[in-house]
């Protein structure tokens, strides 16, 4: 029977490691390559610590195997031997308590670039937002203008979007923090531009959420009372799933929405499209549509 | 002061001193008992019971993730109405009381009260605790939380739905959800008595063996359980008194209006907007102060018990016991300034986050010490493949994942992505079940000769020991790759979202394996309540092992020992070459086989010391 125990411990490890190996295969890993740079680096920090903690998990779980057989095969019938009398080892103590910490310490510095350009605002790429505000977008700002392009705010369970308008010359106005007559509103439906970092101010109108771009590696909770920017950059044009990850109450799950990447022109398109729409006031859609004609 | 004679006792007793009575303490869990044994004993038999409860709860959770909206068979027509569908709150309530039955009321009370009470006084070699009747009031405080817990399921709203972290504004205005009506109320009275039960237990244990311990009995010649029991009651002490802080301030934002988590103008369900002018990232720093320090408080205990059995089963010193005292101390040093990783996305000052990092990832390092230090305990021993020693493998092999998955989350940038996904899930199901809970089984065998005079079935817990480590893995360990893929946890219809569709398969698998293991544990249930009553007869000293609770009677008697115990060594001198038995107890005067015997053995000076420090 003994011998049965120690296959059985030595035997799961190799299973898990397995199931992991063929995982991708079956769907279960990633969503899909991340699709922005900074989430292509947090996949680069995860594979890391995914080398470093596999080599770990098998060195220790190979050595768990080890001592276990070795251990029953010292309780043969033909062996006559006590255990091994040691209290024991300073040397061995001062390695394994070395290595692991300089490994530590290793990972522990490694990511402190991706953090800060994630999460701290003076690491922030603002000379690309500006310059996508002011030369892509015609924005007319001063510099102390948000360099956001929408504000998100999450209520119980949708997810509100309030963006710029127009001004009378249809140049695009910045944000303001709070609300204008000429902001566009959506709901459960980011649009942004495509292959530029653009930042969000996410808030929250109720209770605490979570704003999720899974594709992205995007998450930053949105809390009652915070205004808190966040910035991503999608890689190609197409619509990511957007969902919350904090739990707001019985609908939480179905905080579902979308995030449009597209490029400049559409973008700017769709906030006049917005516009349009919002400011219909029922009668001028003929005067419109001959102006369009003009 | 401690260990008056027993003479005494059991005259004052007479009722306890029938040594063939195997389960004079068992008899005892009706009554109001001041006896550590028997408020041990009444921990143990309420934890497991509670166990299955929680249990139950959690196969309601992968019910509805394996077979969403569809109708629940038995537990569904008991609660749930509606021909048993699961309705989106009622499953935030599943986990959220799943979560906190499980906490509050299994994995912290089974080590702590059960095995904390038990075996502190028996492995120091007192008489029974300093404070008898705190002790006995730390198991009654334990009803109320039950009967509170009880009620909030049966309020309208049909029970607290906030998680077990609970946090604000959602847990803290009555309108954001149906889970945070009167509920969530009952919920935060619960926890309270809760803490008020440990923090009884805590004092009492620390009183108990600073000041307790029997002659020769030094700190460093203390079992790793008494150490892990020890730094456990004092991480609650500190850490405890912030949640109960914590909570009343919760309790008074909902009733009094007092807006400590509540920032002005949020306009929630359509209410009126709040008046506000506080801030929910305090209760999150509040409550993680405390359930940081707490999750250790449900390992410690648990990691020093698997040592004790370790040593003992394999018939081999402990590996490393110094090494083992100071790594447990460090993991509960360093447990006190992590508490902001579990706010890594919150929003709080990224420099703050780094710091928090930091320390996160070097508490990985006493944890990775005590894994090298029990397989070194393991090299070279002579194991015995039974119950007990095969769940304390499976506590080291699960530990080592539970340990490794925690270093992805350590990485702030790698948790933004993982934080909330079902990774967070896999990563504390591997620390707490693979590890706490497999210790405790493993000490349920091992102790359970001491408290009821019989052994376990070997056969039935090796059984139960099988079916559950598989139905375990085959669980929680697919559990990263739904975290990795993206699935949030507290999720009712993940499959909503069309990433996420092709993962319910996989989902299903887990759920039946969940089955499994449920079932598993009515094996464990019955082979506990049989053996009171078929087991093998166990002497004094089933295991052959050194402890000074294998030196009194089994069961003991009131005032546990016959005579006063003297210690003359550590408890881990298994093996030694100098004798023809393997093992060594702690009481046996030493021989003087060599020429210059080791002035710390000196049985003179050993009770010298003892005195001094009583
Ligand atoms: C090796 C050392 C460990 C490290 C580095 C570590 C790290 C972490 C981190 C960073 C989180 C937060 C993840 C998130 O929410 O995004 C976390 C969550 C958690 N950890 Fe650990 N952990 C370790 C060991 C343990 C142990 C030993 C236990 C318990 C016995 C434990 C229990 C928990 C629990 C219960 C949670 C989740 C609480 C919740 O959100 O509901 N961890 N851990
Ligand atoms: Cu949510
Ligand atoms: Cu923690």
């Amino acid at each position: 029977m003994k011998w049965f125990w120690c296959l059985f411990f030595a035997f799961w490890p190799i299973l898990a490691i397995a199931v992991c190996a063929v995982a991708p295969a079956y769907g279960w890993w990633f969503p899909s390559a991340a699709a922005s740079p900074l989430g292509q680096r947090i996949d680069d920090l995860f594979y890391m610590i995914l080398i470093i903690t596999t080599i770990t998990f098998v060195g220790t779980q190979a050595g768990l195997a080890y001592v276990l057989f070795t251990g029953a095969r010292r309780t043969d019938p033909d062996v006559d031997q006590k255990a091994w009398f040691s209290h024991g080892s300073h040397q061995l103590e001062v390695i394994w308590s070395v290595v692991p910490a300089f490994v530590l310490l290793f990972i522990a510095l490694y990511q402190l670039d991706v953090w800060a350009d994630y999460r701290v605002k003076d690491m922030f790429p603002r000379e690309k937002m500006s310059q996508l505000l002011e030369d892509k977008l015609h924005q007319k700002r001063t510099k102390h203008d948000s360099l956001a392009l929408a504000e998100v705010t999450a209520r119980q369970f949708e997810w509100r979007i309030r963006y710029p308008g127009f001004d009378e010359d249809g140049n695009l106005l910045p944000l303001m923090p709070d609300p204008q007559p000429t902001d566009l509103y959506t709901v459960n439906d980011l649009h942004l531009p495509v292959r530029v970092p653009v930042m969000i101010n996410l808030k929250s109108q109720d209770v605490q959420h979570s704003f999720f771009l899974p594709e992205l590696r995007v998450k930053q909770d949105a809390v009652p009372g915070l205004v808190i920017p966040v910035w991503f950059e999608a890689k190609s044009q197409q619509s990511y799933a957007l969902l919350c990850a904090e739990l707001c109450g019985w609908g939480h799950y179905k905080m579902k929405a979308q995030f449009v990447a597209e490029s400049d022109e559409a973008f700017l398109e769709y906030l006049r499209e917005l516009q349009r729409q919002q400011f219909f006031d029922g009668v001028a859609e003929a005067a419109e549509s001959a102006e369009d004609d003009e | 002061m401690s260990a008056p004679s027993t003479t005494g006792h059991e005259a004052g007793h007479g009722h306890h001193h029938n040594p063939e009575d195997r389960l004079a303490l068992l008899k005892q869990i009706w009554m109001f008992s001041t006896d550590h044994k028997v408020i041990g004993i009444q921990f143990l038999c309420t934890t497991l019971l509670m166990l299955m409860v929680g249990g139950a709860l959690a196969l309601g959770v992968r019910w509805q993730l394996a077979f969403p909206w569809e109708n629940m068979p038995i537990f569904g027509n008991l609660f749930a109405g509606e021909g048993g569908q699961i309705s989106p709150e009622y499953y935030t309530m599943l986990f959220t009381m799943h979560a906190s039955v499980m906490i509050f009321l299994v994995i912290i009370p089974v080590l702590a009260g059960a095995f904390g009470n038990f075996l502190i006084p028996l492995m120091i070699g007192a008489d029974d605790m300093a404070f008898p009747i705190l002790n006995a009031l730390s198991y009654w405080f334990i009803w109320p939380t039950i009967i509170c817990f009880g009620i909030s399921f049966t309020c309208a709203g049909g029970g607290p739905g906030n998680g077990w972290t609970s946090y604000p504004v959602l847990s803290a205005l009555p309108q954001a959800a149906p889970g945070s009506e009167e509920a969530q109320f009952w919920w935060l009275i619960a926890v309270t008595f809760a803490g008020v039960s440990s923090m009884m237990g805590s004092i009492n244990y620390m009183t108990t063996i600073i000041n307790m311990r029997a002659p020769g009995m030094t700190l460093f010649r203390m079992p790793l359980t008494i150490w892990g029991m020890f730094i456990t009651a004092i991480l609650q002490a500190f850490a405890l008194p912030v949640l109960t802080a914590a909570g009343f301030m919760l309790v008074s934002d909902r009733m009094l209006g007092t807006c400590f988590f509540i920032p002005s103008g949020l306009v929630v369900n359509n209410a009126d907007p709040t008046v506000g002018g506080g801030q929910p990232l305090l209760w999150q720093h509040l409550f993680w102060f405390y359930s940081h320090p707490a999750v250790y408080i449900m390992l410690l205990p648990a990691m020093g018990m698997v040592s004790d059995m370790l040593s003992a089963t394999c018939r081999k010193p402990i590996f490393g016991y110094k090494p083992m005292v100071y790594s447990l101390a460090a993991i509960a040093g360093l447990g006190f300034i992590v508490w902001g990783h579990h706010m890594f996305t919150s929003g709080m000052n990224p420099a703050l986050g780094m710091t928090f990092m930091i320390s996160t990832v070097m508490i990985a390092l006493p944890s990775a010490v005590k894994v090298f230090n029990w397989i070194g305990t393991i090299w070279g021993g002579r194991p015995e493949f039974n119950t007990v020693f095969l769940n304390c493998v499976a506590f080291i092999s699960m530990f080592i994942v539970g340990g490794l998955s925690g270093i992805f989350m350590a990485a702030v940038p790698v948790d933004i992505y993982i934080h909330d996904t079902y990774f967070i899930v896999a990563h504390f199901h591997y620390v707490l079940f693979g590890a706490t809970l497999f210790g405790v089984f493993g000490g349920i065998h091992y102790w359970y000769p001491k408290m009821f005079g019989r052994r376990m079935s070997e056969g039935w817990g090796k059984l139960h020991f099988t079916l559950t480590f598989i139905g375990f893995n085959g669980t929680f360990f697919p559990m990263h790759l739904l975290g990795v893929a993206g699935m949030p946890r507290r999720y009712a219809d993940p499959y909503l979202h069309p990433y996420l569709e092709h993962l319910l398969p996989l989902n299903q698998f887990m759920t039946i394996c969940a089955c499994l293991m449920g079932c598993a544990q009515f094996i464990l249930i019955a082979n506990f309540v049989l053996s009171w009553f078929y087991g093998e007869k166990a002497g004094k000293n089933p295991w052959l092992a050194n402890g000074l609770e294998w030196v009194a009677p089994s069961p003991p008697g009131h005032g546990n020992f016959e005579v006063v115990p003297t210690v003359y060594r550590g408890p881990y001198e298994y093996s030694s070459p100098d004798r023809d038995e393997d093992y060594w107890p702690q009481t046996e005067p030493p021989v003087r086989k060599s020429p210059a015997p080791q002035p710390a053995t000196e049985p003179a000076e050993a009770s010298h010391d003892a005195s001094a420090q009583s």
